[in-house]
């Protein structure tokens, strides 16, 4: 009872991406499994979610991104997290990634690229078997 | 001490810190207890204004708006957002956030969001701790945002200098909310959204509840001593417009004017002492209550103590009291 962690994740939407059905059926899923999500929202900047990570403090941050933006922003939002010392979150990217992509990312550290049609589940246990704390 | 470096970064004002020291408190009771003792001496100089009300009435609208004018004039603002625990997964969704979207500086407002852990009453159990941490971390004022109440989650004016309780026009169900343990702990109700219809009776409605209040008012020196807050205040009343920021002068003069009343009137030292009285209260529930339950877990004897009380022999206030006499509580 004195300790009870919880899994905290921070679900988003960067750019100017305004597909959010799939971040809140995300959402719901991760809290269903026992987690404590924090939405913020669409159009979301680097700089906003960057300071959201600052102060949240969590342990998982999921980029949804059906845009086409993710090589763009991606890199901006991990560069910017290193620049704060943020090296022990999971920072994982899904929505429309198409796979010639996902090396890229990949080597700037993001994991994840689950698309459309993926069982919950999948992505509730990526979570948990990827945090990095 | 495993916290003393994100402490002194923390006392330099550097927000990771705070957030790191935060997680450490919500996690962890023994964690808070060595954070708590460490940087209590850097606290109490953050105005702390609590924000209650319905589901949906506009707390974190009104948040935002009170943020903007805030940092305008150069305060530092700590935000804590509690949104409830689900009883059924222990997950929670927190979304206050997406009403505080405009971009604040990270250097004058920190906002936290907090699931209350099935803890009642409108807060988390770690709330009254992580006010201190935005405290020590140098904000000038500290807004928390409660859960969504129902009639009883007043816990709020136990930890606040003000407490600001939104209601919005029509339905009447929020009346029906205050009327009970809500109306008692307010010092200002503000009927938001005030473009919608309906604003002017609903002030109305506020008012001839307090009317009736202090028409039919039992007098007593006990009570009117040990809540001398709320006793020697009368409640104000106003309408804002959270959307636009319409009528927040008045607002801010009403908090202002609370602000003086506790200092002027000397109330200020009774909210501590009551404070201060109901923080302890809270641990010493929390740690005897591990404690006993260590004790029913593990020890022989209270299994024995149980099956005599499912025969009758022994009911549950005999066997307390042999639990007390245990833990060498006896008076
Ligand atoms: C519904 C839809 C819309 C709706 C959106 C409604 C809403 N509020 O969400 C509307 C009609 C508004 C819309 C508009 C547009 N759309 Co549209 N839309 C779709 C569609 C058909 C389905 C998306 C959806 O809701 N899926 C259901 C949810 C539950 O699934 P999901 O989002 O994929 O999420 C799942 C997984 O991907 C994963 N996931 C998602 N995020 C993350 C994050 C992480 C970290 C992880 C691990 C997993 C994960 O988990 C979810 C559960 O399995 C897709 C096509 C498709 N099949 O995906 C096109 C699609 C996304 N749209 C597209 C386009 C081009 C547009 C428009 C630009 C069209 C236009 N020219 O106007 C506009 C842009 C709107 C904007 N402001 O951004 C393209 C994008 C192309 C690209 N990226 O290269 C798509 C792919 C269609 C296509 N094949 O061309 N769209
Ligand atoms: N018309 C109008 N709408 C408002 C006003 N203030 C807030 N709203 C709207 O009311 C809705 C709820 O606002 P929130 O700020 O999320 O309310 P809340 O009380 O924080 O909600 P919970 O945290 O879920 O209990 C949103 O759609 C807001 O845009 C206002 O002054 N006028
Ligand atoms: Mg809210």
């Amino acid at each position: 009872m004195s300790k009870e962690r919880k899994i905290k994740v921070l679900c988003c939407k960067p750019g100017l991406d305004g597909h959010d059905r799939g971040v809140k059926v995300l959402a719901r899923a991760l809290r269903d499994a026992g987690m404590e999500v924090i939405y913020t929202g669409i159009h979301q900047t680097p700089d906003d979610i960057v300071n959201t990570v600052i102060q949240e403090d969590p342990d998982a941050v999921m980029l949804s991104m059906l845009s086409g933006s993710h090589n763009a922003i991606c890199p901006i939002i991990m560069d910017k997290l290193k620049e704060h010392g943020i090296d022990d979150v999971l920072v994982a990217v899904g929505g429309i990634i198409p796979d010639e992509d996902k090396t890229f990312l990949e080597s700037h550290g993001l994991k994840g690229f689950y698309g459309p049609g993926t069982d919950l589940k999948t992505i509730v246990d990526f979570v948990k078997n990827n945090l990095k704390r | 001490m495993e916290y003393s470096n994100l402490i002194s970064q923390l006392l330099k004002g550097h927000p990771r810190a705070a957030a790191r020291l935060i997680t450490f408190v919500e996690n962890d009771i023994e964690a808070a207890e060595e954070i708590v003792n460490s940087i209590y001496e850097h606290t109490g100089n953050a105005y702390i204004l609590g924000i209650t009300g319905a589901p949906g009435t506009g707390k974190s609208t009104f948040i935002s708006t009170l943020i903007k004018i805030y940092v305008e004039q150069g305060k530092k603002i700590g935000i804590i957002c509690v949104d409830p625990t689900s009883p059924l997964t222990g997950g929670a969704l927190l979304g206050d956030r997406i009403r505080m979207k405009q971009l604040f500086s990270i250097d004058n407002v920190f906002i936290r969001s907090m699931a209350n852990r099935g803890q009642l009453g409108g807060l988390a159990r770690a709330t009254e701790d992580v006010i201190k941490i935005l405290d020590a971390y140098g904000c000038d004022i500290v807004i928390v945002e409660t859960v969504g109440v129902g009639q009883s989650e007043v816990d709020i004016f136990k930890s606040a200098h003000t407490v600001v309780v939104l209601l919005v026009p029509g339905l009447g169900d929020d009346i029906q909310a205050i009327k009970s343990g809500i109306m008692e702990i307010t010092d200002i109700f503000v009927v938001n959204k005030m473009d919608l219809p309906g604003a002017d009776k609903k002030i109305a409605e506020i008012q001839q509840m307090l009317e009736f209040k202090k028409n039919y008012k039992y007098d007593s020196k006990e009570i009117s001593e040990k809540f001398a807050k709320i006793e020697q205040w009368t409640p104000e009343i106003t309408k804002v417009n959270s959307k636009i920021g319409e009528n927040f002068d008045e607002l801010l003069g009403l908090i202002k004017k609370h602000k003086s009343f506790l200092e002027e009137s000397g109330v200020i030292s009774n909210y501590l002492k009551n404070r201060i009285t109901n923080e302890t209260i809270q641990i010493l529930k929390y740690k005897l209550t591990e404690k006993v339950e260590e004790l029913l877990n593990s020890d022989k004897e209270i299994g024995k103590y149980i099956d005599q009380a499912i025969k009758k022999s022994l009911d549950p206030y005999s066997m307390a009291n042999l639990i007390i006499k245990m833990l060498g509580l006896e008076k």
